[in-house]
């Protein structure tokens, strides 16, 4: 899960780590309220939306009168920020934050990550930040400082030292660096955290480091034991279909083709998406409905992915294994009567009673499309989208 | 014996005394496992399946002999359950909770490093479907009857995925050493790399199938260690190829964050490594079929 920019600046302020003074608001007018309360004469204000690239989409400006605020901000309430890492739809912006400019002498990339070699928690710094991560790696390799946490004892005051003298912080500064070190490896280990990320850190020019910017990304697996962590969740930033299936216990990823995939199991419903671009196709979504397959799973799976109106056909794959596929074909039946959908439908099952549930499909009288194998379940789907939709009139089914 | 399991292996079942453990011991007992008992802290002196519970593991172990364990325990305490089958002296656990914690499994495998590599339990999973040596024994959730018993020693990622491969090879009349699940989790017990050293070191299998998927660097460093040390043809299948950068699909661990984790990578990295890959999911058995001849 994602958190907001401001929402990871408290956090981790509130583990020791330095930031600049902030505020965050819900309209232009708070926001200019919000930049008089404060004081000063610069001003940042920043979109929170859950992406990176917020600059240079022109999220994030630089302002020097509260009036300046005012104005830049109704420019931004409401509308969609995309960048780089959005998608084309953009992300809406709700929020402002509303920070004081401070004089920065550089600027550093520091990132905490679950390495997955060395299965640790791993820090990545370096001393050129302001760029993204995989900017640096391509240009910059050489300015890279890596260190993997013992999980046992965590990180240690030394460890933090290395990475500050490695980063070239002047020795008067140091401690000030471990103690950021230090407190965003406690935020990432106390709150079950995947990512912290700060860049730029920046080191000011009246000696103080501070995180400019900041983005938290926690273990969903974790959050039945940070109830404060759950309740930052904004659903404003994520995409509807997939929050509803999420909160249905199914897991779908909406993607940009025609043909919809039901599938029990994560790794054979990214076979199904590969085996129907194999077939001609694009797939409309990843869902994966679990190992059981129940006849309620079924019908909550067409009513999602019959919620993407790009969906022109539905390619049913199913592998029964410990429920049989005579069971698996009732529910389809099932969701299919109570519930008629208007686009060519693909039924492949396997495992377990398949003969069975073949049959039951045969003799529902509704017009499906079966299919033996993975292969020539994805051709048929691609060959009934086309047909259905006057593609390739042409084509023959094989 | 199978690389991690046989007919005569006493195995536990941890939080046996939950309706889908029930379940599964059940149809592990009709397979021919040899279950012996449950762990579920304040059931012990019940039953089930007409095999004791105890309240710890070492108490199990000491009254069983157990060698095996199937962890069956809800993701919060899934972790703790793990640590207490090492430190009861168990030699191979399946973990199948999906949703653990990655900071757990990483403190899981820390705890693991304190003993020494003769007394160190093998874990496979968590998040995965098994293990399967056909014929012999299940230690898992999967549909016994569509595995033949037979040389093909199978790893991969995903349960119904597996499923798919080794129902492909009884439709060809070849059938599997052993099946392994590795899981969907970024942070597992044991690796493709892990597995396959065990496969290389196994008389009954002659042939191995790799089946991964986009995220993670297991399957690049399987790539590596299939070209220093496999002797034994490899066939390998990575599912993903289609799935965009970014995004979890499904498992924790599938995501595409880094270099060389996208499928078309992995793909290449095997094929230049002497695997012979399956273009698609639907040929999987015929390419093992293949290099078999």
């Amino acid at each position: 899960m994602d958190i907001h920019e401001y929402q990871a600046k408290e956090i981790l302020s509130n583990f020791g780590v330095g930031i600049p003074q902030g505020a965050l608001a819900y309209s232009p007018e708070q926001a200019a309220y919000r930049a008089r309360e404060m004081g000063g004469d610069r001003w940042v204000v920043k979109a929170q939306v859950h992406a990176g690239g917020r600059g240079k989409a022109g999220g994030v400006k630089v302002c020097t009168s509260d009036t300046e605020i005012q104005d830049v901000t109704e420019g931004m309430f409401g509308q969609k920020l995309v960048t780089h890492q959005t998608g084309p739809d953009g992300k809406g912006i709700y929020r402002v934050y509303v920070e004081a400019a401070v004089p920065i002498a550089r600027e550093i990339y520091l990132g905490f990550v679950l390495d997955r070699a060395s299965q640790r928690v791993m820090i990545v710094a370096s001393s050129e930040g302001g760029m993204e991560i995989e900017e640096i790696s391509a240009h910059r390799p050489d300015s890279i400082v890596r260190a993997t946490v013992e999980p046992a004892v965590g990180l240690q005051e030394f460890e933090c030292r290395e990475i500050a003298f490695a980063l070239g912080i002047k020795p008067g500064m140091v401690q000030q660096m471990v103690r950021t070190l230090l407190g965003c490896y406690r935020a990432f280990r106390d709150l079950d955290a995947t990512m912290v990320e700060v860049n730029p850190l920046v080191v000011t020019s009246d000696d103080r480091i501070l995180a400019l910017d900041a983005k938290m990304t926690f273990d969903n697996n974790a959050l039945f034991r940070h109830p404060q962590i759950s309740e930052l969740r904004d659903k404003s930033q994520e995409d509807p279909r997939e929050s509803r299936a999420a909160d249905r216990g199914l897991s779908y990823v909406g993607l940009d083709g025609n043909i919809g995939c039901i599938v029990n199991g994560a790794g054979l419903a990214m076979a199904t998406m590969d085996t129907i671009k194999l077939a001609g196709g694009e797939p409309a979504n990843f869902l994966d409905i679990g190992g059981g397959a129940t006849p309620e799973r079924v019908a909550k799976a067409f009513r999602l992915v019959m919620s993407d109106k790009n969906v022109q056909a539905i390619l049913v794959n199913i592998f029964a294994g410990i429920n049989r596929c005579d069971w698996v074909a009732e529910g389809v039946v099932r969701a299919l009567r109570d519930e008629p959908v208007d686009v060519p439908v693909v039924v492949r099952l396997a495992g377990t009673n398949v003969k069975e549930g073949q049959k039951i499909l045969a003799q529902s009288g509704l017009p499906l499309i079966r299919a033996t194998t993975l292969m020539e379940a994805a051709e048929r789907a691609v060959m009934a989208w086309r047909a259905d939709t006057n593609r390739n009139p042409s084509l023959k089914v094989v | 014996m199978s690389i991690f399991l046989d007919h005569e292996t006493p195995v536990l079942v941890q939080g046996i005394t939950g309706k889908m453990a029930r379940f599964h011991t059940k149809e592990m007992l009709e397979y021919g496992t040899n279950v012996v008992g449950g762990v579920v802290p304040g059931k012990g002196g019940e039953t089930v399946e007409s095999v004791p519970v105890f309240n710890t593991m070492k108490e199990a172990v000491a009254e069983t002999g157990a060698k095996a364990t199937l962890v069956f325990v809800p993701p919060p305490a899934a972790a703790d359950s793990i640590m207490e089958a090492a430190d009861a002296g168990i030699r191979y656990c399946v973990c199948i909770t999906d949703g653990i914690p990655a900071q757990d499994m990483i403190r899981v495998k820390r705890y693991m490093y304190r003993y020494p590599k003769e007394r160190r339990m093998i874990l496979t999973g968590p998040n995965c479907a098994g293990t399967i040596s056909p014929g012999k024994a299940m230690l898992g959730i999967m549909p016994g009857h569509i595995y033949l018993p037979g040389h093909v020693g199978i790893v991969g990622r995903s349960g119904t995925l597996g499923y798919e491969a080794a129902a492909q090879l009884k439709e060809l009349g070849l059938g599997v050493s052993t099946s392994v699940g590795i899981g969907g989790d970024p942070i597992n017990g044991s690796s493709f790399r892990d597995v396959l050293e065990h496969f290389q070191n196994d008389d009954d299998t002659h042939a191995i199938c790799l089946i991964g998927e986009i995220g993670g660097p297991q399957e690049a460093e399987a790539a590596e260690y299939i070209r220093d040390h496999v002797t034994k043809p490899v066939v390998a299948y990575v599912a993903g190829l289609t799935a965009p950068k970014g995004r979890t699909m499904g498992h924790a661990g599938a995501i595409i964050s880094a270099f060389g984790e996208s499928a078309s990578e992995k793909v290449e990295i095997l094929a230049a490594a002497g695997v012979t890959m399956a273009e698609n999911p639907a040929v999987i058995g015929a390419t093992v079929a293949r290099v078999l001849q």
